[in-house]
């Protein structure tokens, strides 16, 4: 009697489970239940604009989004609006100084409102005010009107021709704020907005229930969600604080977190976590590089400070034969192996992403000190004193070498202290603490600005998949000096007429084709001409449970870019 | 005693004064900055347009100032706003503002003061009521098996620190454990849970054990060691004979008369540990993600958020300035031969 139901519920339950497992994430909205993400950096804000960290954008963008995005494979997707404009749809002007949006009809806020084209002006308006303090003020580079032509249709409109007209409203740091919550917290007003800043009203699959700064972020789903059956989950718990290690045991060893970000950890470490079985690790590839920043200008502190790291050129880091061997003696494969692991790869260029931007005209993944040792010799270098290292009139190959303190960049920089020391070249360590080296004060002398050392090593990268911008940290007036305040983006003071032409160019030329060819030129040049000497080509790598499901890892946008379509498995 | 207390409160004022200013030169001549953390992909110049914003430009003078009138001017008064719904017109004006989160300084730190107090302040009450026993019990006997035993732990205690002996517990308890098991604890302790019922209070035990634990680890080690050392000071002393001698009971004679004269230094050392409860404990708030008033201290002092460190530091320092004229004044009341007037 009670066998036979019981039998047939096992058969039952046995055909729905190719089900389940094709179609287990649709349904209702809300269906299961809770996820819980941990970010070992805490988030402080919801607002993007007024903060700029990684963290506070990727929390934010679960609840308020762009009008466009980037997929994961770096692709422009449309996510507010219907189409991409292009210059082929009409959507980019002719002479590429306007771009117009068309917004997808039947959006609304989360609180019920509709989404209109005066929100999106509104947001414009908000960053660009000199008041605020906007974080990400160069999304609006070169803008000088946005204009609300109706209800669904924004136009923007550049000050000069702009072939990548892609920056305001689109990626996780240019998002669209609700005009009527922040109708007063604009200019001078906006950081004393809290309530807004840390609930603001979105468009996303969620919104915020309770946010307590640099602690904890509980949200529940949209029911105004445009997406019928999105998100699948109920409520989101998303911690913060702790360290790298705690998040990556957090998922892959306790079980007790959906999805952990950004886990900068020894390569043999995560392999252990990942042995916890209960969650696995996830790497992502965006432009992100290791390099080494060679000074083109002489740091020598007998210099006075309105000429050290200013007045050109650097005693030897000129010469190519030996900015050259420096390159030839690294192990960039073994670099790979004990700093990153799965979340590395070997690179020669400045610029490894996105592919279509990614050079192929070097090679370095061979380690040669007699090549380095036979071309400094013959350049003239030899250790006539028998100090070990190299001289030439006077001039001996002994250098400073300073990073931030992080444990695998002092790993690296004993490593190439020892390939150097094979060739001829001395070097002094240095680490100076991160939030002093990237700090930026100008009356500090350990700033990676001021450039008082002969080398410095550091990652950097830039956003959305076009690199122009970045590019431009090449050009000779973006040189930090005494006369800037020692700001400027032009680490290594690299300064030629042919690269600053060439750059020109690339911002006249529409085309993606024809502007990755230029983009690999500029890479190339800044590369042969010694003023930098990539290292490797950095993933992100963050981890995720096995129940989860739907995670594509994005380093294009905000990696919680798709969190609509997360679901659990079961 | 009285004019004793009036006189030390006054002077105090001075005191805490200098501290703030001294605490937000620090502060300020340190090499940090609150756009430091930012990615590099923002450039100077907008990096330039935050400070301005944030007012970090201003003379030093006038943001010292500034943030002594917030700090005893503005938010007392909004503080008796919120507590007795008085108006005291302090619509409209600049509340102290932290660098990081745009918020009132005042609100995060009130926010995070209930989990630090939880967490802490149960560690120091558990840490104390197991230390007194042992003290007591190691200086009755001395050298004993179990005086030897509670050194070799009070060495433990005092010599590894947290950060250690957190993670080897979250090891034990929270990896090797399988989570279904009844002897799992969670490694990440949940901020946002609220004890309702048996079963919420249940989980809210089971995520403060190993916090707790580890932090009572170390103040059982200091306070034994004080207990014991004060009992064996007293236990040799002439009035312990005499009262033996009078035939009293053992218990009368250790835990009346030796243990009351005993706790004199004791309960000092007990008070003056009492601000430290407020400042949390850095280490172990991060270890297990108890996000508390020390977790907000070390992301502030990471972010160089000048305001919410200047503020937390200083109200550290009123605790222990306050603390130290409490245990002064319980001097005179546990020992009347003590007399400061």
């Amino acid at each position: 009697m009670k066998l036979k139901p019981a039998l047939l519920g096992a058969a039952a339950s046995l055909a729905f489970v190719p089900m389940a497992m094709a179609d287990g994430h649709s349904g209702e909205r809300g269906r299961d239940g809770a996820v819980s993400i941990i970010y070992w950096q805490a988030p402080s804000i919801m607002n993007p604009f007024l903060s700029g960290g990684t963290k506070d954008v990727e929390a934010g963008s679960m609840v308020v989004e762009p009008l466009a995005r980037y997929s994961e494979t770096g692709e422009l997707v449309p996510w507010l609006v219907d189409e991409i404009p292009t210059t082929d749809n009409g959507g980019v002007s002719e002479d590429l100084t306007t771009i117009t949006w068309k917004i997808k009809p039947g959006i609304v806020w989360s609180d019920g409102t509709p989404f209109t084209s005066a929100d999106v002006k509104f947001t414009a308006d908000y960053c660009m005010n000199p008041e605020g303090g906007c974080a990400q003020i160069t999304k609006f580079e070169g803008v000088t009107n946005v204009e609300a032509i109706d209800d669904l249709t924004v136009k923007v409109t550049f000050d000069k021709p702009t072939p990548f007209p892609y920056g305001p409203f689109v990626g996780g740091e240019s998002p669209i704020l609700q005009a009527a919550q922040f109708a007063d917290c604009t200019g001078a007003a906006a950081s004393s907005c809290s309530e807004q800043n840390f609930n603001p009203i979105g468009t996303g699959p969620f919104k915020v229930v309770e946010f307590k700064p640099n602690d904890v972020i509980t949200m529940e789903a949209n029911e105004n969600y445009r997406e019928e059956g999105k998100p699948a989950f109920a409520t989101v718990t998303f911690k913060g604080g702790g360290d790298a290690t705690a998040a990556g045991r957090a998922v892959m060893e306790t079980g007790e977190f959906d999805y952990a970000w950004n886990l900068q950890l020894a390569p043999d470490v995560i392999a252990n976590m990942e042995k916890g079985g209960k969650g696995k690790p996830v790497a992502g590839f965006g432009p992100l590089v290791e390099r080494l920043m060679l000074n083109q200008t002489n740091p020598s502190p007998d210099l006075g400070p309105e000429e050290r790291s200013v007045i050109r050129p650097h005693p030897f880091l000129g010469d190519p034969a030996v900015y050259k061997a420096m390159s030839m003696a690294i192990d960039r494969p073994l670099l790979v192996e004990i700093g990153y692991g799965k979340a590395g790869k070997v690179t020669c260029n400045w610029v490894p992403a996105p592919d279509a931007f990614n050079s192929t005209s070097m090679t370095c993944d061979k380690q040669d000190i007699a090549g380095a040792n036979k071309l400094l010799e013959d350049a003239g270098w030899v250790d006539s004193n028998g100090d070990g290292s190299r001289d030439k009139d006077g001039v001996e190959l002994s250098l400073l070498y300073q990073s931030s303190t992080n444990a695998v960049r002092q790993d690296f920089q004993a490593l190439i202290k020892q390939w150097w020391s094979e060739i001829g070249i001395t070097a002094e360590l240095r680490n100076v603490d991160s939030s002093v080296f990237f700090g930026g004060d100008a009356a500090s002398p350990d700033t990676f600005q001021k450039f008082y050392a002969d080398v410095e090593m550091y990652a950097n990268t830039f956003n959305g998949t076009d690199p122009q911008s970045y590019l431009a940290n090449g050009l000779c007036d973006k040189a930090p000096s005494p006369a800037t305040q020692w700001q400027g983006e032009n680490i290594t003071r690299f300064c030629n007429e042919e690269y600053d032409a060439l750059h020109k160019k690339l911002s006249n030329t529409a085309g993606l084709e024809a502007r990755a060819e230029i983009g690999k030129q500029l890479n190339d040049l800044i590369v042969q001409e010694g003023a930098i000497i990539p290292l490797v080509h950095r993933g992100r790598l963050s981890a995720h449970a096995n129940s989860l499901g739907g995670v594509k890892l994005n380093v294009w946008d905000s990696e919680l870019w798709n969190v609509a379509d997360w679901y659990r498995v079961k | 005693m009285f004019t004793f207390t009036i006189r030390r409160l006054i002077l105090t004022v001075p005191t805490l004064l200098f501290i703030s200013f001294v605490i937000f030169m620090i502060v300020k001549l340190s090499p940090s900055d609150p756009t430091g953390n930012l990615p590099l992909t923002i450039p100077s110049e907008v990096r330039e347009q935050i400070r301005e914003a944030l007012g970090v430009n201003k003379p030093l003078i006038v943001q010292y100032g500034l943030w002594l009138k917030q700090f005893f001017w503005l938010e007392p008064r909004i503080y008796l706003e919120h507590a007795f719904g008085w108006d005291l017109g302090t619509a409209g004006e600049t509340r102290l503002i932290s660098y990081q989160t745009r918020s009132p300084v005042m609100d995060l730190i009130m926010q995070r003061m209930p989990q630090t107090l939880m967490v802490v302040g149960t560690a120091y009450l558990v840490g104390t009521l197991i230390a007194l026993p042992i003290g007591i019990i190691s200086a009755y006997k001395q050298y004993s098996v179990f005086d030897q035993m509670g050194t070799l732990v009070s060495m433990i205690g005092f010599s590894v620190p947290p950060f250690f002996s957190g993670v080897l517990v979250i090891v034990l308890f929270s990896v090797m454990i399988p989570s279904d098991s009844y002897f799992w604890l969670p490694s990440i302790y949940d901020t946002t849970h609220e004890v309702t019922d048996w079963e919420s209070f249940k989980f809210q035990f089971r995520q403060m054990i190993m916090p707790v634990m580890v932090l009572a680890l170390q103040i059982t080690a200091q306070i034994s060691r004080f207990t014991r050392a004060s009992m064996l000071d007293n236990l040799n002393q002439d009035y312990v004979r005499t009262a033996r001698a009078k035939g009293m009971k053992e218990k009368t004679v250790v835990l009346v008369h030796v243990l009351r004269n005993s706790m004199i230094p004791v309960v000092t050392v007990i008070a003056l540990g009492i601000p430290s409860i407020f400042g949390g404990a850095i280490i172990t708030e991060q270890v297990f993600k108890v996000n508390g008033l020390g977790q907000l201290l070390i992301i502030a002092i990471q972010g160089g958020d000048v305001p919410t460190v200047q503020t937390l530091t200083f109200i550290f320092a009123i605790l222990i300035v306050l603390f130290n004229l409490i245990a002064d004044v319980l001097y005179g009341i546990l020992d009347p031969r003590i007399r400061y007037d």
